[in-house]
């Protein structure tokens, strides 16, 4: 059955509250979640203060202040700080999203700033998600552009209307948010691909260049991969980069009805 | 049906056995049994207000008349095909043992089809005279 409990030694205990900073006016606590393979504890969420004076606005921000200047165990992953790498992806306030492009300030709702690693992952340390198996359900539905017809001298051409139609899907990151967002996925994320996945193969699917989107569609067409999408919309909601993958997996459902009816 | 384990590669874990080359047909019948839904449970609610408080042999003459007994007999075979296909799809999501899934998938046929028989029967028995 679907697990609706966490096994015994997954359960988060209460942690331990960091002091206050001194000489700070402005504070805002955070609470994030803790985790490491080097002992037998349990997960915890640490409490931290975060001197807002002495930190940038963003939840990275705080994320590096803490581990500066409080607690340098604190792991996380982040790169660019701007959006376009997809590492510093982890739930905040009980939403996904990056790390580096949410304000502190938009996640306060309790009064302080949650912080969970990307929900139903298996977890390396702290906030970092293994995503073995998101990146090989990516690599499954073979994100490259395949043709039969030799190469041309130049580049494979495409009119202009044709690559509108990438627009809203090349966009994608791969940060997870979408993915680890969906229940179906949750529950299946064995056999079913996932958001993220599935847009990425309809990016494929629709750019005129590609050749084989028949065999692209065979790929696809089973009640796990494909049809445990129930159109939860999460991944939608979640999306960091305002993309849609919700439409791109009722386009493909609409491509697999289409060469049959 | 899954291998765990951990010496195989992530990419052939996730490939599995392969693509099913179905579900399309599921997903497709959803849908148009949703739509003949949308009338025909509309009917359905019709005929059943039309028959509150009625008499026996009143109703009879109601749900004897043929386009009456055709409509409802097409109820049911809608109903208890996206019944089916509903269920179907809650215990593919929820149910993840192997053998417990395939005998609730069989045994939701099997309840899916009883119903519909019995339906079936009821409307016809009427609709022949009671």
């Amino acid at each position: 059955m679907a697990e609706f409990n966490l096994p015994q030694n997954s359960r988060l205990v209460a942690g331990k509250t960091w002091p206050k900073p001194a000489g700070a006016s402005k504070l805002t606590e955070f609470k994030v979640y803790r985790w490491s393979p080097d002992d037998t504890e349990n997960p915890r969420t640490d409490t931290y203060f975060v001197d807002r004076e002495d930190c940038g606005p963003m939840v990275l921000d705080a994320l590096i202040w803490i581990k500066s200047k409080i607690d340098p165990t604190l792991t996380f992953r982040r790169s660019c700080r701007e959006g376009i790498c997809g590492s510093c992806a982890m739930n905040m306030d009980g939403k996904n999203g990056l790390a580096c492009t949410t304000g502190i300030d938009e996640c306060g709702s309790k009064g302080k700033v949650a912080i969970y690693p990307l929900p139903h992952m298996p977890v390396i340390k702290d906030l970092v998600p293994d995503l073995t198996q998101f990146y090989a359900q990516h690599a499954s539905i073979e994100p490259w552009l395949k043709t039969t017809t030799p190469a041309p001298e130049k580049e494979w051409a495409q009119g202009k209307e044709d690559r509108e139609k990438l627009d809203g899907l090349y966009e994608c990151i791969l940060c997870a948010c979408c993915t680890t967002s969906c229940p179906s996925y949750w529950w299946n994320g064995d056999r079913y691909l996932g958001p993220a996945a599935l847009l990425q193969a309809y990016r494929w699917l629709i750019d005129s260049r590609d050749e084989a989107t028949g065999d692209r569609l065979d790929n696809l067409e089973d009640p796990f991969r494909l049809y445990r999408c129930h159109t939860i919309m999460n991944c939608a909601n979640a999306c960091p980069k305002g993309l849609n993958p919700a439409k791109a997996i009722a386009e493909v459902k609409k491509m697999m009805v289409t060469r049959q009816v | 049906m899954h291998s765990n384990s951990s010496m195989r590669t992530p990419l052939g874990r996730v490939r599995g056995l392969g693509s099913a080359k179905s579900g399309t047909g599921h997903f497709w019948l959803q849908r148009v049994t949703a739509v003949a839904n949308l009338v025909l449970t509309l009917v359905f609610l019709g005929v059943a207000i039309a028959l509150v408080g009625k008499p026996y042999p009143a109703a009879l003459a109601i749900l004897s008349h043929p386009l009456v007994a055709i409509l409802m007999l097409l109820f049911v075979v809608s109903g208890c095909v996206h019944m089916r296909l509903g269920m179907q799809v809650i215990i593919e999501d929820y149910i993840h043992g192997e053998g417990l899934k395939i005998a609730a998938v069989m045994a939701n046929t099997f309840f899916a089809i009883a119903i519909g028989a019995a339906c079936a029967f009821a409307v016809l028995k009427l609709s022949f005279g009671g």
